[in-house]
């Protein structure tokens, strides 16, 4: 059956595929069933004798059920997941040009440091005495991001980039409380073109949104924040560098408006990778940002995580930040990890947040040095435009031909009437051996192609990438619609069925059920 | 610069390709008394060597968990990871990935994410469990959101004996979310009466097994008195191994299960990253925040995964999202389901034997030492010891004698002066009879 | 029986004093793939311009709101189960939730058939 999108909803014989072998295996391309299926309840990779239990202290909740875990030996662990792996593409693989997602090189060397017994091996609740170096590492990042950013102070302990806007924002609304304006200050305004976590973290902490229409170049003008400003407003929650890959020009002006009007300035820092070294939140009048540690300072994404999130707070903001911080005794380091006695609005998580990540950043920045920032942002924001400028004459840019900061955006204009989608040409990109970049987003931008190319790529991955994309989208507008709509034609997986999956959800392997079984409930 | 592949001639060539008159023509858009003209005031780059001088003579400063005997637990654990975890998730396709977002190149990630929903879901006897979540603590908040959507009541009951940070990220997240919450004093030598303060505002019912003190607690009674109300039990636990030899959560009647899954497959590492499992009902799948992955098929009718259900989330539902939480803890993952795959079912069950065992050894030992008492009725490998002094004092002096010997209380629940005797001491597979003796001979001395 | 559309894409049909709601052809081709149809409870009382529904497809999710006041009277639960009906027969057998119409003249504020489809058509 063929759904409305022409791509098949109940699965089938292979025999579609053009070339099939008896194992279905594509030379490297191999298949790999889940471990449930290849794997046995009474297989192990690891040797644990099976001591005998004269006591159980567990006062008779003992466990009665077996739990239907499978396990597989060393070898057969290391093929499944090499195998996983090869289905997988890394910014080790090529040029990952996702924008907002800033995915430049991860150093191994930062990897190393962070697996150094004395950081990687140390308990979190374990006597301070023991752990002044961590204190002093997590002291001396902090001194880094307060350097590169010209504010006050950093909470250090947010998990990621969202967890940080949750730090911010409540140190806001600690801010208003204390000021005795909790009750009528409750009004959190986002421009359309925001992340989307921007207003869901200004909603979960009990702000009301009210959306700031960006203008006609894509940026927020000064006239629609006054417009939206009022006795109301708590805070401005705003991207900087924005989502369109763009320098917000009036900032300083907003940040003064919003001042003026008694709130404060959030600016999402998720794309303060363009600016390291060459502008300063701080003086822009920003009041908490978020760094990702994971895009800016190239702690690795991992398939999704773990982040870090730390919030550089002005003045205005610092004595709200939430437990724990450090604070200096003589020469000691110590950590303060409760709000008695303090302004904090409280705390985040467990423990001290991701010193695994800390480490990592801090190598990064000690690598790059001042210099070396300076010159990636450099880099990151001159490859941006390079390809904006290769590319100007083909694709079609929302907001005009422009420069742009590390990321440019393309709209699906060039594409109208080719019959093909920007989720189309972005497949037809896998087949080319790319990543695709961001598809979708901005959403204020129709069939938004977001490409952030990052310092890491040479100018010959580059021209690669860019002849590559005009190719492309030569042949899109010559009306070879098959590339496109048919893509990826190459990769492991030939286009996914989302609609299936998320009308019927499969969550879980589940065992098979035995056959006697299926035909009672029949 | 090694990181940096551009060279000063491809600068030039890119700058007139592009037809600007320098780097900063670039920046214009920064207004001019914004710009930065000198570097930062931090120091230039560095080479590799130099670096890791620097770092490691940082780490040196630590004490480390494997340099002595080592006892500490309260949420974070030292268990033995197979070589085979970490050389695999250093693997650049793992390392070096993002969010599947594009799921045709990215079905590894996919289908170790669909295992590992897997094994959370059999491994607390849930339905469903999703992607994960930051860690354990971070989870807990989430579920209480979680219960006040499903039940549309706003009134979380936390039992005393979970764990003080768990509380207190609740608390905050509460606050700021104008929710009520009724937080049980903690208390390790009484039982506590949690089931009368469930009622019809109830929400939901936060317990932690084995609790922060190591008692195990039976959840059948609050769940039969959390449902008769409307409300929702939420199990906790901090020690994923304690599921191999306990009785699950949903064995006995959970609504949401939350905890911490560093145990497995994830070192220390002071605090973090750590991986926050999440698992809960069927019926409660559309309020569950965090990622999905879910299985499909692909347009040759291949079996492939998918993240699925994605509209409950924020790049969607922006202020009406199940959570603003848009991401997992995608490599910590991969350690745990990589360490739970070589585990199997045999493994998992004979270490947290091997763990309850050597538990068992301690506390016997300890008992020996004069003015030492074990206050638990129950526990799995953590239990709670009453000293004749404050326990901070003595962890203190049994570092400077080479033996992390716990986590005193009073670090968790400071100012409260019938907690500060209070020492809590875990026990994992990596501690031997030798670490023990050196254990005790060093308490004997400092008390 | 007379059907009458809102600017955000929903229909009323009125029969009697019950009215029943779903969205719009335009509106189920624009969503795409429907995935999930959230329903309310009957009985509940519903304002005009209150959240009565929610309709997801796999990018996109959206409030179906109340087109005039009433209590809700009847879902279609079927949905539950078949949400593509919602694409297949969005006026027919892809219906929502049936009130008990508690002001008429509300419906004079709404669109008939003939201004809905020429509304579409100003949006391009």
């Amino acid at each position: 059956m063929l759904n409305r999108q022409g791509r098949q909803t109940t699965p089938n014989e292979i025999g579609t595929a053009d070339h099939v072998t008896f194992t279905r295996n594509r030379a490297l391309q191999q298949e790999e069933g889940l471990i449930f299926e290849i794997g046995h309840e009474d297989v192990s990779g690891v040797d644990v004798i099976d001591v005998d239990l004269t006591t159980s202290k567990l006062g008779g909740l003992e466990r009665k059920e077996p739990i239907g875990l499978a396990g597989l030996t060393e070898p057969e662990t290391m093929r499944h997941y090499v195998r996983l792996s090869q289905k997988n593409y890394g910014i080790d693989s090529g040029i990952f040009p996702l924008g907002s997602c800033t995915m430049k090189h991860n150093a191994r060397l930062n990897e190393k440091m962070a697996r150094l017994p004395g950081f990687g091996d140390i308990h979190p609740l374990q006597p301070q005495s023991t752990v002044q170096g961590a204190l002093q590492l997590i002291d001396q990042l902090a001194h880094y991001l307060i350097t590169l950013t010209g504010m006050e102070a950093v909470a250090m302990t947010p998990k990621a980039g969202a967890h940080g806007e949750l730090c911010g924002m409540a140190a806001i609304k600690a801010a208003i409380n204390a000021k005795g304006e909790g009750a009528t200050r409750t009004v959190v305004l986002v421009p359309d073109s925001a992340h989307g976590t921007n207003p869901a973290t200004a909603a979960l902490i009990g702000f009301s949104v009210r959306a700031v229409p960006a203008g006609a170049d894509g940026t927020v003008h000064i006239d629609a924040v006054k417009a939206a400003l009022g006795p109301d407003v708590a805070a401005i929650m705003l991207t900087n560098p924005n989502t369109c890959g763009l320098f917000e020009k009036e900032i300083s002006a907003i940040a003064d408006a919003v001042h003026a009007a008694g709130a404060y300035f959030y600016c999402d820092g998720a794309n303060f990778n363009a600016i390291v070294g060459k502008a300063r939140p701080g003086d822009l009048g920003v009041d908490a940002m978020h760094i990702n540690l994971h895009k800016t300072f190239s702690t690795p994404h991992g398939g999704g995580g773990p982040g870090s999130g730390p919030v550089v707070l002005s003045k205005a903001l610092a004595d709200f930040a939430p437990v724990p911080f450090i604070k200096k005794i003589g020469d000691a380091l110590q950590f303060v990890e409760e709000t008695q006695g303090t302004q904090s609005f409280g705390r985040l998580s467990a423990f001290h947040g991701q010193m695994g990540m800390f480490t990592r950043a801090l190598s990064y920045m000690l690598s790059h040095g001042a210099d070396g920032m300076k010159k990636a942002s450099e880099d990151a924001v001159l490859n941006a435009n390079y390809i904006r400028a290769c590319l100007k004459d083909l694709f079609s840019q929302p907001f005009g031909d422009k420069i742009c900061m590390h990321e440019v955006l393309f709209d699906d204009a060039f594409l109208k009437d080719s019959g093909v989608s920007t989720l189309d040409f972005a497949k037809a990109m896998i087949d080319e051996g790319f990543h695709p970049m961001t598809v979708y987003f901005p959403l204020v931008v129709h069939g938004a192609m977001l490409i952030e190319p990052t310092e890491s790529e040479s100018k010959a991955s580059l021209d690669l990438f860019i002849a590559t994309l005009r190719d492309l989208a030569l042949d899109a507008k010559a009306g070879n619609k098959e590339r496109f709509t048919g893509a990826p034609y190459f990769a492991p997986r030939k286009r996914l069925d989302e609609t299936r999956a998320a009308r019927t959800p499969v969550l879980r392997w589940k065992p098979p059920q035995p056959i006697a079984e299926a035909q009672a409930a029949e | 610069m090694r990181y940096l592949p551009i060279s000063q001639t491809d600068r030039e060539d890119m700058l007139k390709r592009i037809g600007a008159a320098d780097i900063d023509a670039l920046f214009a858009d920064i207004p001019a008394n914004k710009r930065l003209n000198t570097l930062v005031d931090l120091p230039k780059h560095k080479s590799e060597i130099e670096v890791e001088r620097i770092l490691s003579a940082l780490a040196a400063q630590n004490m480390s968990a494997g340099e002595g005997p080592f006892f500490c637990g309260a949420g974070a654990y030292k268990h033995h990871v197979p070589a085979t975890v970490d050389h695999l998730i250093q693997r650049s396709e793992f390392l070096t990935s993002y969010t599947p977002y594009q799921p045709e190149i990215a079905q590894g990630t996919l289908q170790y994410l669909f295992e590992f929903q897997t094994q959370v879901a059999l491994l607390t006897g849930m339905d469903v469990a999703n992607a994960s979540m930051y860690d354990g603590s971070t989870a807990c908040a989430e579920a209480v959101l979680m219960a006040h959507r499903v039940t549309k009541r706003r009134k979380a009951v936390l039992s005393g004996t979970l764990h003080p940070h768990y509380r207190e990220t609740v608390r905050t997240l509460s606050e700021l979310a104008n929710d009520k919450i009724v937080a049980l004093p903690g208390n390790p030598s009484t039982a506590e009466d949690i089931l009368s303060q469930i009622d019809a505002e109830t929400s939901c019912v936060v317990v932690q097994t084995p609790s922060f003190y190591g008692e195990l607690i039976d959840l059948k009674p609050i769940a039969k008195k959390a449902q008769e109300n409307g409300a929702l039990l939420i199990a906790v636990f901090n020690e994923a191994f304690s599921l191999g030899l306990a009785e699950s959560p949903g064995a006995q009647g959970a609504d949401i299960v939350v905890g911490e899954g560093q145990s497995i497959g994830n070192a220390l590492n002071f605090g973090g990253p750590y991986v926050g499992l999440f698992a809960c009902k069927e019926k409660y799948v559309r309020q569950m925040p965090g990622r999905l992955c879910g299985e499909t098929v692909d347009a040759d009718g291949r079996r492939g995964y998918v993240l699925t259900l994605s509209t409950r989330e924020q790049h969607i539902r922006r202020e009406k999202a199940t959570s603003n939480i848009c991401t997992n803890s995608g490599l910590c993952v991969l350690a745990f389901t990589i360490h739970m795959t070589l585990l199997g079912e045999q493994g998992l069950k004979r270490t947290a034997k091997l763990c309850h065992l050597n538990a068992f050894k301690l506390a016997k030992a300890l008992q020996g030492v004069k003015g030492v008492e074990v206050l638990n009725k129950t526990y799995f490998n953590e239990f709670t010891v009453k000293l004749p002094k404050p326990a901070a004092d003595v962890v203190e002096k049994l570092a400077q004698r080479g033996v992390l010997g716990g986590v005193p209380v009073s670090r968790l629940e400071p100012g409260r002066k019938e907690l500060e005797n209070l020492l809590l001491i875990a026990s994992t597979e990596i501690n031997t009879d030798d670490d023990r003796a050196l254990f005790v001979a060093a308490l004997k001395e400092v008390l | 029986m007379t059907t009458y559309f809102t600017k955000d894409h929903e229909y009323i049909r009125v029969s009697g004093d019950t009215g029943t709601i779903g969205i719009s052809d335009y509106a189920q081709a624009q969503l795409g793939d429907v995935v999930y149809v959230d329903l309310p409870a009957t009985g509940k009382t519903l304002k005009q311009g209150d959240e009565a529904a929610v309709v997801e497809s796999v990018k996109a999710a959206s409030e179906v709101y109340a087109p005039v006041s009433g209590e809700v009277v009847e879902v279609n639960s079927a949905l539950t189960d078949a949400p593509s009906t919602v694409n297949e027969s969005p006026l027919d057998k892809g219906w929502f939730l049936k009130i008990k119409v508690a002001n008429n003249n509300e419906l004079n504020e709404l669109m008939d058939e003939a201004a809905y489809q020429s509304y579409v058509k100003s949006l391009g």
